[in-house]
This record gives C-alpha cells, structure tokens and sequence, in this order.
C-alpha cells in the first residue's frame, strides 16, 4: 500500500492482538502476517472484537493487506449496495481460486446473475419441479433407515446436499452418475480453505495438497461421466443436462468440473451447515420442536405433498430456520476488495484494501435482536419482524443486489428437508447437546464430528 | 399502506407478481419490479405483505401512513 494509503487508514481503529504473530506455535508460512494466525483460529473473537473495540468501522490485518470490517445498518448498506467496479467480490477470496480452477469466475455479476436468473435453474417457475427432486432425494436418503439408528450430521447432510444441488442445478441425469464419493472428494475441496491462502493459496501443507487431490479425482469422476456419455452417443432432449450442453461446446473435463464445483459451492455446505444447525437448535429446544411438529402434523393432514406445501408459508418452521441462520450463519466474513478510493461514513478506504461486512457480527447486535445471543424465532412473527426491519444487519444471505441468489431454493430446501424427516422420525441428541460446535479452523465453516444424533420412527410411519 | 420498491436491490426474481399482480408489475427493459399501485385498497394487504416477507432480495416494503 501507498504511504498516502496508510495514513488515510490510521483514521480507521485497528482492533487489538491477542495472538502473536511471532509466536513459536504459528506455523512460520503466516508469521508475522498479523491477524491472520488469529482468524486461522478463532474468527468469531476477532470479529466480535472489532466491533466491541472499534464500533461500526474498526480494522485488522492479513499478511499485507489491510481489512476494514463494518457492522451496523449504516455501514452494512453503504458496503452492500457498493458497485461492483468499486468493490470487487473475486479477487477478496484467493483460497476458492485453486477449488474452481482458472478460468471459472468466483461469481457473476449482477447482470450475469439476473440472466442466470432469467433462464435458468433458480427461476421461481421451476421451483416446483426442484421441490419435488428435493423431496425424492431426502426420501432415498431415509429409504434404508429402518426403525431406529444413529448418522452423523454433517456426513448426512452434505451427502443430500450433494444429490439435491445437483439434480436442481446440473440435472438429474448427471446427479444419477454421483453416489457418495462425490461428496467425500467435494469435502475436500470444502476443508481446502485454509486462511494462509491469503499469504499463499499453493502453500506446501496437508489440507491444500488434499484439496489439490480432491479436485483431481472430481476430475476423473466427471471424465468418466463424460465418456460414458460419448459413447452412448446422442440422447432426445428431454433427457440432456447441463453437462451434455458443455460437451456439446467442446470443453475439457477440468473446465466442466471447475464450472460444476463453482454451481454447487454456494448452495452445498450453507444448506448442509443450515439444515444441521436447524437440528441442532430444536433438539436444544423441545418447546420450539414440538410447535414444529404439531405445524407440520396439521399441515399435512390432508395427505398434502410436500413438495406444494415447501413452496408455501410454513410459518414456525420458517421462524425456527431464520433463527437458526440468524445465530449460525454460513458464512461468518463477506469481503470485497476496494477497486478505487471509497468514501463510507466521512472516512475514504483507499483502493487495495478489503472490505468486509460480517453476518455473524451484525446478525447478534443486540439494539436490533433484544436478547441476540437467545434462539428466539417469536422475534420474525407479526409485528416484530426482526428480519425485515433489519433487513441491513439481519444478513445472514448478506444483502443488496449480491444477497444470495438461491435463498428462496435455500428456505424452500430447508423446509422440504424438516417436512420430510419431522413427519416420520423423532429425533434426540446422541452426544451433550453443547458439544455440538462449528470448526472454523477453515474459511468454509462445517460442524465439528461427532456430531450425531440418534432417530427413531414414529409410530405408524 | 405505502407500498415502496428499492429497484436498487431488486434481482428480478418476480414472485411479488404471482402474490399481488395487481399491485406489482416488471419493467422488462431495466429488469427490476414497478409499483403499478402505491397505494392499493386496504383489503390487498394480506398480499402485499406475502410479496413483502418472501422477496428474495428484500427489496420491497410497506411504510404506514
């Protein structure tokens, strides 16, 4: 940064430290690169801290860049509603670069993303046709579950969201080819996000090299698939999917897969994350489980499908997913790096450092959510609406022309996914229930294992 | 009611126009929702408030007189 630059933000707060970065235990790639052993560790602290320390604007520091981090509605707008020229998403996340492969863009920009919109596989007519794929994948999921057992939140949850994004965003013929592999090697890729990407995305260590092996072996899978596709030779069109479309322009294996990771990313670990999150919390509130419940009883009573009623209002099932997003939202740090000098608040943020908006931060300030730190979804019934009278700091699908594409695939998932499993299964804590806790040694956040739960058939189902 | 659009959020996703169609409808040229009624009958506000609660880019909203 330019020496101008630097004085400018020396205006902005800088957060204090609590983790040296020379320390002994700091693995020596990151020494000396300032919050970043901190972020590697305990994320949730630091960005906490900023706002405790610096209120709405304060900073910290990754290796050579500076992060200013905002939290409060005023701030959160003026960074969500932000140009794309100004604040640019792409180049703010260099540990997805080697997970999507060159060439595959980060994310579209807007106009991109409201062609995509227009035409394709998020458009609110084809939401039908996705409710009832999802409903068809959770039922295969439980097919084999029997009257009673136990699984693994995370392994359950990302192996369906596996099946579900890509069946509604791939299409079902290639979702046919997959089976739980995928998910393992797609994992991989998922704990390949190591903050030291920010000094180094290639850096010599385990959880990039497995990464690095995990995209390989996507790789061959789809290989596969394609072959097998070439010899069989022209397929009606009824029956093609994304993937014959790629083939058909010629692109290599790598391309298609790096394009087919990127699709998935956003919808798979924020659905797996939310849905066991969701479990989570109602196991640790029997109150709110039996509202869900008796909800989802009365709702389908009258033999109702549920991929009708998962496009409808399901209104304490959907409070008790907006709490649970509010409280553990996917993704803890939205960042963007500054493009040109960029005024926020009276204080300009010079071009070259990142800009970051943090759901976790804004989403438990306690002037907005009375009592933040409580699962509470009475707080998104009439009047009090809490999400849409926050609608700059309730964000935990961020806001603004980037709040997330799929959000209404999202709810409408979650709520197929609860309708399915409430009606035929009870569900209890295999393991205390405060030892259920996110990892967040990685940028993409999943539960810690064990994470289990135990289920048991409801009499009649 | 007042019923107010933020075209500068708006992502085109258009379900406010199956909840309330008279009340909301699209400029196809910009691609963002219009208010063709500002100020519907007090009896459209169970619609309106739908469209309201399950926009996906939480671009619209109602402001009371």
């Amino acid at each position: 940064m330019t020496a101008p630059g630097l004085a400018r933000l020396a205006g902005i707060p800088e957060v204090s430290t609590v983790l040296d970065d020379q320390s002994p235990d700091v693995p020596e790639i990151i020494r000396g690169t300032g919050h970043l052993p901190e972020m590697r560790v305990d994320p949730i602290g630091l960005f906490h801290r900023v706002r405790a320390e610096c209120g709405d604007v304060g900073r910290f520091r990754l290796a050579d860049k500076d992060v200013v981090l905002v939290s409060g509605a005023e701030a959160n707008e003026v960074f969500f509603r932000a140009p794309d020229e100004l604040l640019d998403q792409a180049a703010a996340y260099p540990f997805m670069t080697p997970i999507f492969g060159k060439g595959v863009v980060f994310d579209a920009s807007p106009e991109e993303r409201q062609q995509m919109l227009k035409n394709q596989a998020l458009r609110g007519d084809m939401m039908r046709g996705h409710a009832q794929t999802i409903e068809a994948e959770i039922r295969r999921m439980v097919a084999g579950w029997g009257d009673e057992g136990e699984i693994d939140l995370l392994d359950f949850f990302a192996e369906l969201t596996i099946y579900t994004t890509s069946a509604c965003l791939i299409g079902k013929p290639f979702r046919e080819e997959l089976d739980a592999s995928f998910a393992r090697h797609y994992h991989e890729l998922e704990r390949g996000t190591d903050a030291i990407a920010y000094v180094d995305p290639h850096a010599d260590i385990d959880s990039f090299r497995l990464r690095d092996a995990a995209r390989e072996k996507l790789v061959a899978l789809v290989q596969g698939i394609i072959d097998r596709r070439k010899e069989r030779g022209k397929v009606p069109r009824d029956r093609r999917d994304l993937l014959d479309v790629l083939i058909s322009l010629d692109m290599s294996a790598d391309h298609i897969t790096g394009i087919f990771i990127s699709m998935m990313f956003a919808g798979h670990h924020t659905s797996s994350g939310t849905a066991s999150w969701a479990m989570i919390e109602l196991l640790r509130h029997p109150d709110v489980l039996s509202e869900v419940v008796a909800e989802l009883d009365a709702l389908y009573a009258d033999g109702s499908e549920v991929s009708f009623q998962a496009l409808r209002s399901i209104p304490v099932l959907e409070s008790a997913l907006k709490e649970t997003l509010r409280l553990h939202p996917p993704l803890i740090i939205l960042m963007r790096l500054v493009r040109e000098d960029f005024e926020l608040l009276g204080t300009t943020i010079p071009a070259g450092t990142l800009l970051a908006a943090s759901p976790r931060v804004s989403n438990r300030i306690e002037g907005d959510f009375p009592e933040a730190g409580r699962f509470e979804p009475g707080r998104y019934i009439d009047p009090r609406q809490e999400d849409l009278q926050n609608r700059w700091t309730w964000i935990p699908f961020g806001a603004g022309k980037h709040r997330c594409v799929g959000n209404a695939f999202a709810m409408m998932q979650m709520k197929a996914i609860f309708s399915v499993i409430l009606r035929d299964f009870t569900f209890e804590p295999a393991q205390p229930l405060d030892s259920y806790q996110d990892d967040f040694t990685k940028m993409v956040i999943q539960l810690k294992q064990p994470c289990r739960v135990k289920y048991r058939r409801r009499a009649g189902r | 009611m007042r019923v107010v659009a933020d075209t500068g959020v708006c992502q085109a996703h258009r379900l406010c126009q199956g909840d309330a169609p008279d009340v909301f409808g699209f400029d196809e040229e910009n691609d963002v929702v219009v208010v063709l009624d500002e100020r519907p009958d007090e009896s459209r506000r169970k619609d309106v408030a739908t469209a309201v609660k399950y926009c996906p880019a939480f671009a619209l909203s109602i402001e009371e007189d």
